[in-house]
């Protein structure tokens, strides 16, 4: 059993973290769909955006690593729990295909709009990085969009599927917006833009495709999620037990 | 007595093994052609090969970076050594006339070749009555009355279609 590693909490460091680890446990959900979607185009796709998923998060994790002396593979692999910051809607298991696709909706929406405001990124790699990412996750949004409209107006069953789905995930996305200082420093230094700054755009744009999808926007709650300040759900533990095991087994395995 | 043919230089000769050097998921189209093979520079300790990533995720990226390299060598131009660089990032729109030539030749629709403008590339997006994709030609008759089935196919880069005549499923290489 290998030990955990301990990661440096600067500002600057939780940002990237909360970005590479959005596209890691995301990447890692999607990929449990492999051998398991309801159709093979539909396996292959969300095996592809995961793919595309953990390949940002090795950059992100490389670029961040560096600083602490840190391989791509000790952060993804080597972490406890509360050093992964991601936010929490990412880590909740994958539930049905109609669960699935309004997540990807709702989070490749946000990463899209993340990763266009990255490629002004003060930080030259985190901008290269960003360039290349926001293509594949207008590919990802679009994917996600097109199957929201067809199941939320599609079947009696579908459009039940769907409205669970959407009641359920519609109280983890308000964390996706907050500020804290990690923002305010992105924010001051030219990392990135704060949080909050992508709720209006994101918000017309879940506008635009729920109401494609004539599926109503569901209201607010007081609830607040804490998956990016380290504070995660029970799902997580299970998520990262099965994800570490291979390198907390065989350190340094690779093939 | 001079020679007859001035010597190619040992940058130009590297070149010209680049351009045998096959994609490992696409072999029909060289590194070159496919346009990842930004720069090569010659450094006093040997080449620099500089190398862009079509895909994030791409699982071939080390595989090619390693039969890049062993064919330097092999050439006996070496040693090299190959350096990542993702900016600018690759595009569909690198993929050299020759490479889309043999794209439609191998069975695989080639991309557009004006990405920034292509359906998914587009700005902004628009999910509300968006109109069909551009028809792809099929790349075994011609016909451009076909369908998309799914924006992912078998590898990251490309998406799957469908013939609407001749009937054969049929792939396309994805402006991005």
């Amino acid at each position: 059993m290998t030990a955990s590693i301990a990661i440096d909490r600067t500002p600057r460091q939780q940002y990237l973290l909360r970005l590479s680890d959005t596209c890691l446990i995301l990447g890692q959900r999607l990929g449990e769909w492999c051998g398991h979607a309801p159709i093979l185009e539909e396996d292959i796709a969300l095996a592809n955006m995961a793919l595309d998923l953990i390949g940002q998060a090795r950059a992100l994790l490389t670029h961040a690593g560096a600083e602490q002396g840190l391989d791509e593979d000790q952060l993804a692999f080597l972490r406890d729990e509360r050093d992964y910051l991601n936010p929490t809607i990412v880590e909740l298991p994958r539930g049905d295909f109609a669960f699935t696709v309004l997540r990807n909706a709702m989070v490749s929406t946000w990463l899209r709009l993340v990763w266009e405001r990255l490629r002004e990124s003060s930080d030259a790699e985190l901008a290269a990085i960003a360039g290349k990412a926001v293509k594949e996750a207008r590919y990802h949004q679009q994917h996600a969009a097109d199957w929201a409209v067809r199941l939320g107006d599609g079947t009696d069953e579908s459009r039940r599927r769907c409205e669970a789905a959407l009641e359920t995930l519609w109280r983890y996305t308000p964390e996706l917006f907050d500020d804290d200082a990690v923002d305010a420093h992105a924010a001051s230094t030219g990392l990135g833009p704060a949080a909050s700054t992508l709720r209006e755009p994101w918000l017309a744009e879940m506008a635009e495709i729920l109401g494609e999808a004539t599926l109503a926007t569901p209201a607010d709650s007081a609830f607040r999620s804490t998956g990016k300040r380290g504070l995660h759900t029970e799902h997580m533990g299970h998520l990262l037990s099965e994800m570490q095991s291979l390198q907390r087994a065989f350190p340094g395995g690779a093939w | 007595m001079s020679l007859a043919a001035p010597v190619a230089s040992r940058v130009e000769r590297a070149w010209a093994v680049l351009a045998e050097v096959l994609d490992p998921e696409v072999p029909a189209l060289s590194v070159c052609d496919l346009g990842i093979v930004r720069d090569v520079v010659e450094h006093g300790d040997g080449l620099e090969v500089v190398l862009t990533p079509t895909y994030s995720g791409c699982p071939a990226t080390e595989v090619i970076e390693r039969s890049v390299l062993d064919a330097i060598d092999a050439a006996g131009l070496g040693p090299a050594r190959a350096r990542l660089q993702r900016a600018p990032a690759w595009t569909s729109d690198w993929i050299s006339e020759a490479g889309r030539r043999k794209l439609r030749e191998y069975g695989i629709a080639p991309p557009s070749g004006d990405a920034p403008h292509a359906p998914a590339q587009g700005v902004p997006m628009r999910f509300v009555r968006r109109g069909p994709p551009a028809a792809v030609a099929c790349p075994r008759c011609g016909s451009a009355h076909t369908e998309r089935l799914s924006a992912f196919g078998s590898t990251a880069c490309k998406s799957l279609h469908r013939c609407l005549d001749c009937r054969e499923p049929f792939e396309h290489f994805k402006p991005i």
